[in-house]
């Protein structure tokens, strides 16, 4: 299967080509070797330039690659002894969203993952990672038991919002929503959060109520998608570019905004180029973090958990 | 900033342009489009004395409507927007809110304060869908909060009457986290005995239903009240299907366990006040028109 490039990359992509076809070639040229080193360090350059000036539209173009690692990929890569864990012990599992215990640098966790397909059977099956009520709940579900036995819950989001159909709004979307945002508030125990591609709105929220919010460069978490934006302010979804660049919705956008605590880097050219990177990056970010955070007292937690979202919001007395 | 402070909610009693046609004398009903005198519309409550069709109420015909002759005190009037995004749209953020101040006389998307319903102290905020269709920006979240915690401190129950069509884009993800801020002081309220009581009215979606419209201990709902997380055009769009009739509406979400109580707007005052003296070991105070008519 071809990977799924898009259009600002396409200098790369054929100076890449370039590069193969001139490698695959015998060449008696004395020169080659050279050249080669030439083309080599001026695709190192492209690639530096491109990939270091992003937009914000092209970030979130990045976030929703099909190729992007997934939930379970950071889970089955950085975590043991994953025992998935399925059902809402009410109506049904919700493939768009796993939940399970692992363990973490050798300790027990839960982990809660936002679950994307990789291709279009399994976006099918997993309704492309946007969740029911019954995910919500199941989420909780999970938390519940994680406080129960003391387990800190590492939240893994990646989102294009939760689903908008007829059983989603007869089974309570928003109320399912709604609480799990409040009873987060509750949990005692630490909820340790990262948005590893799309953030879109209360779907991502109605997981996303932490102590301590990572997001990956190449990520977007937003109230909106840039496409519905444009379609709402100006009628017309290709202005998404606009709109992405207008509702800051960038990880060092949202570090500035103080709505997240720590900007993850990837790999040039985003997390699909090199997995392993990106989950080592994950990897000692919440070492850093699990540590901090169970290090502190329950009551403690709480009380900043609350006053963190309590200072959220920007308006004149 | 000075005609804020003449703005005072008792100055907005005059109805909207929505609930009424321009010579005032007349108002045409949004559901079956009968027209009938403004007179009559008011005093039934703007329920279609033809259809029953709840209309639109603004924030002050709300306050008139619920809470005691005289008790009522605003609270945190002059909480005003900021543009902490520098949202760049042909109109500027600022411009957009100056426009929507002039044209509702509002401040901001919701009034908030304290006062009786039927004698009942409570902490009280209202929605008014007159301004930017009451989406929940900075502003909105803020107040909503303080409700909540002026509730919590003064031991008193708080009711939201909630109204809200879509998402304050131009506050992007801060406009997202007034979710989580309203709904933690909910979490903490239920801590604290405290009871909450919302009304929705319509229509009430996206992130007021997501977060603390859907959380009252006991939530109301006037009828016919479009409720919904995503809205009805985004689902059809989405599917690719008619929806069903009645679907999103107080009685359909009742039916699927999501609405506790739906009343008609003129039993709306003294059902608030039945669960809130109820839930607060208190009596209700008897109505002055019921004494009126004893004495
Ligand atoms: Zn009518």
């Amino acid at each position: 299967m071809a990977v799924q490039t898009f259009d600002f990359e396409r200098p790369i992509l054929e100076l890449e080509d370039k590069i193969e076809t001139f490698r695959n070639e015998p060449d008696d040229d004395p020169n080659a070797g050279k050249n080669l080193r030439r083309l080599e360090k001026e695709l190192a350059d492209l690639k530096t330039k491109v990939y270091s000036n992003l937009t914000p539209m092209q970030r979130v173009l990045l976030a929703r690659h099909m190729m992007r690692p997934r939930s379970l990929d950071y889970i089955q890569t950085i975590f043991t002894d994953w025992v998935e864990i399925k059902g809402d012990r009410n109506f049904r599992d919700d493939p768009a969203l796993v939940t399970g215990l692992a363990r973490f640098d050798g300790k027990p966790v839960a982990i809660v993952g936002q679950q994307k397909g990789k291709d279009t059977n399994e976006n099918v099956h997993r309704n492309f990672g946007m969740m029911h009520p019954e995910g919500y709940r199941k989420a909780m579900r999970l938390i519940r038991l994680a406080e129960r036995f003391q387990l800190p819950v590492v939240i893994l989001i990646d989102t294009p919002g939760a689903y908008p159909g007829i059983g989603a709004e007869e089974r309570g979307q928003a109320e399912a929503i709604a609480r799990n945002i409040m009873e987060m508030f509750t949990i005692r125990v630490p909820l340790i959060g990262a948005v590893i591609g799309e953030g879109a709105s209360g779907g991502a929220l109605g997981v996303g109520v932490v102590d301590y919010m990572m997001m990956f460069e190449n990520s977007w978490y937003c109230v909106i998608s840039p496409e519905g934006c444009a379609a709402i302010l100006w009628r017309d979804a290709a202005m998404a570019p606009s709109a992405a660049d207008a509702l800051k919705l960038t990880a060092t956008d949202l570090l500035e905004l103080q709505v997240i605590d720590e900007s993850l880097p990837e790999p040039l050219g985003g997390a699909h180029r090199d997995p392993k990177a990106a989950m080592e990056t994950l990897r000692q970010a919440l070492l850093r973090q699990l540590k901090r955070l169970s290090a502190k007292s329950v009551d403690k937690l709480l009380k900043e958990r609350q006053a963190k979202y309590r200072a959220m919001g920007v308006y004149a007395e | 900033m000075a005609w804020f402070k003449k703005q005072q909610f008792t100055a907005l009693r005059a109805t909207t342009p929505r609930d009424r046609v321009p010579d005032g004398l007349c108002a045409k009903c949004a559901h079956c489009g009968s027209i009938v005198l403004s007179r009559d519309m008011e005093e039934n409550l703007l329920v279609c004395p033809k259809c029953g069709r709840h209309q639109r109420m603004n924030a002050a015909q709300r306050i008139e409507q619920l809470v005691d002759p005289g008790t009522f005190v605003e609270t945190h009037a002059t909480l005003a927007s900021k543009d902490p995004l520098k949202f760049k749209d042909v109109r500027s953020y600022p411009e957009q809110i100056r426009r929507y101040q002039k044209r509702s006389g509002l401040v901001e998307a919701v009034i908030t304060g304290r006062g009786k319903i039927s004698g009942i102290d409570t902490s009280l905020g209202f929605m008014d869908s007159n301004f930017i269709m009451a989406s929940m920006g900075s502003v909105v979240g803020e107040k909503v909060t303080r409700v909540f915690e002026s509730a919590i401190e003064n031991r008193i129950p708080a009711v939201v009457v909630c109204a809200a069509g879509g998402a304050r884009m131009q506050e992007g993800i801060l406009s997202l986290m007034q979710m989580a801020k309203t709904s933690s002081l909910v979490a903490k309220m239920r801590e604290a005995g405290i009871p909450y009581v919302p009304v929705l009215t319509d229509p009430c979606g996206a992130g007021v239903a997501a977060s603390f419209a859907s959380l009252g201990d006991v939530i109301i709902a006037e009828p016919e009240a479009l409720i919904y997380f995503a809205g009805p055009r985004v689902i059809e769009q989405t599917i690719r299907q008619v929806l069903p009739k009645g679907f999103q509406r107080s009685e359909f979400v009742q039916e699927h366990g999501f609405i506790d109580v739906i009343v008609q707007r003129a039993d709306l005052k003294s059902t608030l006040a039945n669960i809130l003296a109820i839930l607060t070991h208190q009596e209700v105070a008897p109505a002055p028109s019921a004494s009126e008519a004893v004495g």
